[in-house]
């Protein structure tokens, strides 16, 4: 019996301790009328060996192409000690830290990641993780709601240059509680928020103003500006941002005059594999004045009966154990297990690792941009500075270009023209540290077939 | 004073020190440079931020040192009521992390990905056989994030009956606390119920809140209180009729597995912990995955993505092809790895081990009561069977030795055992909530019932030595005012030098 270590004579003495005759006789409580008779839609089960194969099988259909994809997951070179560390049993099979005495190395953790994460993005606390990059935008709109002191506006706008998923699932998760987003367009020179149509909300009650660094398109926001004209107009600043960009990019607790309110991303660059979408996690931090606003787990530094430095969950009043239907959110599980990885990758990159990591994606992206727009039919869609991302626009159907380029190994990059029509035949292309010159000129090469390969419209 | 036991990483930091083997090969220097030209400096970093600067080594031998500081299930018994913590096969893991799975970018097209998709489908199916249920979503990412996604399905229901009123859900005194701050998340109101004194749902208290603005109650079977909730048909008919659905909270399902289903007791939408029943790790607080299961009616409202089957193509439905979902619950599809290591779990176990499961839970979890009563310890429910997991009351000792719960938990880890769940559920006084999972030998358990047994005695003889507890772990007992009154949230350069 696969994981169950019962002997026979283990269950005979078992029962008989019990008091029962069968263990079917141990399910006496429960209806006859509601038992199940079997399971016919499962298979039998498989030993390790025959499961080792069936998953190597599927695995290598699956394949490993060369991808230039990014929107909010990024292709990054990952230590070998990121993951030989977290997948010790300690602590890939711990539970949550309720009991600290046995759970310090989980703690201590926390409480580096919480440093680490807080100093990258500039603000002054940090929680212990959300589900996603876009769980946590959900996240940060309910915050700013419940923490803005002199606003009862459940209003907050999202730009389209935010990441149309991460707005979706704001939608779906904040909608139930009667937040409404307002959406301001991008300018089509420079692929950023259209100003103009922004101030047009002055002098309107709203609780915030969500503003992605680099925004969905790679492009870089004027972010002080933005900032300040928010923080005058009486609204709280959400900042969006890739933490890889970070160790380059101005950090949102910068922006502006005052910095920003509340600041979330997607923290899977820090170490965590693509694995077709998760698991990643969410990182949130915000000034000192809104963490008993903030949803999640936070561990603090204390002492022991001696005096000794440990670790603990504090502010535990805001969470759903205790304050049921009056906590902050109703998360529970975060993703414990992926902050642990993103701590360590952020101690062996370090300082240096990081910039280097975020400037060579920089240069690479900049060389896949000046290889693929000088091809027939191509242009880059906007001006401006960018990250590692870039918006290509195409003088004919992006789908079917991907498409034969995947004939030759390669994932072109992610099709805009379901989400933003009116950017035409537009393609995000990314390339990070992980990319060569020579898998650029592979890139550029099939691109050149492709073209060839697909009419113009 | 003040020995520490591990030092923060950011105390191993050096200027100038690299784990060099980290840092991608350089690009051309000039294109760096060129690039970096190109972003304006209002929009560049100034500062460098506080990340360590540590040798490979260090960072190795540090967050091995401390996570050696844990509990784990690798390394101890850790019968937590409610959580399961199960044996996490090393093989779930070790299959969800071919590189090809781990390759695999979201937005890769289907065509890149059948062998992934194949594995998301066929768990599908496998979850529906298993709950009894129609149609499934694997989107949720933890237990609380189902509990939403059912929640929010059950208000999209009614509102597209244009029954726009219902909007209370009615949720057991003895529930977890992520019901009712579910609930408030969805928008509704909160109505709790008492049970009455066997642990069955009181079925007048239930007619008296049931009308025309129930949407729903919200359910844990078997309860948080260890026992089947035996007038579950009842219940279900009530609240059918008084125009409710039902919700089923997974948090137990472990108990009943292959035994009886959701589906067939009545549940509407059901959410499973697959990190609880399906062994996927705890991780140290998650990841989890939390999918959810609907009856025939609520399909149509399910969280996209969803994997349908066309010929033998499997492909993702969205929005375009689901326009009453209730949406999108994460940025891409769920925690995809953590899905994967489920799926290798219930094919290793098959048919035949799915009811295993809910048989061998429960004969551990009786066999533990019987000793721990035999033990002299009280049941919070003497007359009843345990499913998967039971209450002892310490209300006894808590009066006559002055020794409580909390205090036999601390004592347990001394004893190389995890605690059970404490203070949970808050109606039974001074509980410990028990539950050993079917993966524990009866040695294990024979051990356990002799440290508490253990622990009585030295309760009864010198209960300062309980309440002092522990006393081997890297720390005593913390100080939770201190850490809530002077906050100490990130560590802090001057903290070295002091």
């Amino acid at each position: 019996m696969p994981f169950i270590p019962h002997t026979d004579s283990d269950i005979e003495s078992m029962l008989a301790t019990i008091g029962a005759t069968s263990v079917d006789a141990l399910f006496d409580e429960i209806p006859q009328s509601l038992r199940v008779a079997g399971l016919e839609g499962i298979p039998l089960g498989l030993s390790e060996m025959e499961i080792g194969r069936l998953m190597s099988e599927r695995a290598r259909v699956d394949g490993r192409p060369l991808s230039f994809l990014g929107a909010g997951a990024y292709e990054h070179h990952i230590p070998s000690a990121v993951w030989a560390i977290t997948t010790r049993g300690e602590y890939y099979s711990a539970y949550t830290p309720y009991q600290a005495e046995a759970s310090q190395g989980t703690l201590q953790m926390i409480y580096e990641y919480q440093t680490m994460i807080s100093s990258l993005t500039g603000m002054q606390v940090s929680n212990a993780s959300l589900y996603d990059g876009g769980s946590a935008v959900a996240e940060a709109a309910l915050m700013a709601v419940r923490a803005h002191r002199k606003s009862k506006s459940l209003r907050v706008i999202i730009p389209t240059t935010v990441n149309p998923n991460y707005r979706r699932v704001a939608e779906s998760t904040a909608g139930n509680q009667g937040l409404r987003f307002e959406t301001v367009p991008c300018e089509r020179t420079a692929g950023v928020i259209d100003f103009a149509a922004l101030q047009a909300f002055a002098g309107e009650d709203i609780a915030a103003l969500v503003i992605q660094q680099p925004n969905f398109f790679g492009q870089l926001e004027d972010i002080d500006r933005l900032t300040d004209w928010a923080h005058e107009a009486g609204m709280l600043v959400i900042a969006v941002v890739n933490p890889t960009s970070l160790a380059l990019l101005k950090p949102p607790g910068e922006w502006g005059e005052r910095g920003v309110d509340i600041c979330v991303g997607e923290g899977q660059p820090l170490g965590v594999p693509l694995s077709s979408g998760g698991p990643y996690f969410g990182f949130m931090t915000t000034r000192l004045e809104y963490v008993r606003s903030m949803p999640g787990r936070i561990v603090g530094r204390t002492v022991d009966l001696e005096g000794r430095t440990g670790y603990t969950l504090t502010l535990q009043a805001r969470e759903q154990h205790i304050r049921r239907g009056k906590a902050t959110s109703n998360i529970c599980t975060n993703q414990g297990l992926l902050m642990t990885a993103a701590t360590i990758y952020m101690s062996l990159l370090g300082p240096q690792g990081l910039a280097a990591v975020a400037e060579t994606s920089l240069a690479r992206t900049s060389e896949l941009v000046s290889a693929l727009s000088v091809l027939p039919g191509m242009r880059v869609a906007f001006e401006g500075p960018r990250f590692h991302e870039a918006v290509l626009v195409l003088d004919r159907p992006v789908a079917a270009v991907l498409t034969e380029l995947e004939r030759h190994g390669i994932l072109g990059g992610v099709d805009l023209s379901v989400d933003y029509p009116e950017l035409g035949q537009a393609l995000l292309v990314c390339a990070t540290e992980t990319k060569t010159s020579a898998d650029i000129t592979r890139y550029a090469s099939a691109l050149g077939h492709a073209l060839k390969a697909v009419r113009a419209a | 004073m003040n020995q520490i036991l591990e030092k923060t990483i950011f105390e191993y930091s050096r200027p100038g020190r690299v784990a060099a083997a980290q840092c991608p090969p350089a690009a051309d220097a000039a294109l760096v440079a060129s690039a970096k030209a190109t972003i304006p400096q209002a929009l560049q970093r100034r500062d460098a931020p506080l990340l360590p600067q540590a040798s490979e080594l260090d960072v190795v031998r540090h967050f091995t040192r401390l996570s050696q500081l844990n509990f784990s299930i690798d390394t101890n018994f850790y019968p937590l009521g409610s959580c399961t913590m199960k044996y996490n096969p090393k093989a779930c893991n070790q299959y969800a992390m071919l590189p090809e799975f781990l390759g695999r970018h979201p937005l890769a097209p289907a065509s890149q990905g059948q062998g992934f998709l194949s594995c998301m489908y066929e768990l599908q199916e496998m979850l529906k056989e298993v709950t009894g249920m129609k149609a499934v979503s694997l989107n949720p990412m933890a237990g609380a994030h189902g509990e939403f996604a059912g929640v929010a399905m059950i208000r999209a229901y009614h509102r597209s009956r244009g029954d726009l009123a219902r909007n209370e859900i009615i949720v057991p005194e003895a529930a977890h606390g992520t019901n009712p701050a579910t609930a408030t998340m969805c928008g509704c109101i909160v109505k709790e119920i008492p049970v009455d004194a066997e642990g069955d749902v009181d079925l007048d208290a239930l007619a008296k809140v049931l009308g025309p603005n129930t949407a729903g109650i919200m359910l844990t079977n078997p309860s948080t209180l260890g026992v089947f909730e035996r007038k579950i048909e009842q219940v279900a008919k009530m609240v059918h009729e008084a125009g409710g659905l039902l919700y089923y909270d997974g948090a137990n399902l472990n108990a009943i597995l292959g035994k009886v289903r959701p589906g067939d007791m009545g549940f509407d939408v059901i959410h499973m912990n697959l990190h609880k029943t399906f062994s996927t790790p705890h991780g140290g607080g998650g990841p989890g995955a939390g999918a959810v299961g609907v009856s025939a009616r609520l399909e149509p409202f399910l969280p996209v993505p969803v994997v349908s089957r066309e010929g033998d193509h499997y492909r993702w439905l969205s929005e375009a092809d689901r326009p009453l979902s209730i949406g999108r619950l994460s940025a891409f599809m769920g925690n995809a790895g953590v899905l994967l290591r489920a799926y290798v779990y219930m094919r290793m176990l098959g048919r035949e081990g799915m009811s295993r499961v809910g048989e061998f839970a429960t004969l551990n979890a009786n066999y533990l009561l019987a000793r721990l009563q035999a033990a002299g310890f009280d049941l919070a429910y003497p007359t009843r069977r345990a499913s998967h997991e039971f209450i002892i009351t310490l209300k006894r000792q808590a009066k006559e030795l002055n020794v409580t719960a909390m205090d036999v938990a601390k004592r347990l880890l001394d004893y190389g055992f995890h605690a059970p769940t404490t203070y949970f559920p808050l109606l039974v006084p001074e509980c410990l909530l028990i539950e050993p999972t079917e993966t524990e030998s009866k040695e294990t358990l024979d051990a356990f019932v002799e440290a508490m047994v253990a622990i009585l005695a030295e309760a009864e003889t010198d209960a300062e030595k309980v309440k002092g507890a522990p006393y081997t772990m890297p720390v005593r007992r913390l100080d939770d005012v201190r850490a809530a009154k002077q906050l100490d949230l990130t560590w802090k350069p001057v903290d070295s030098a002091a």
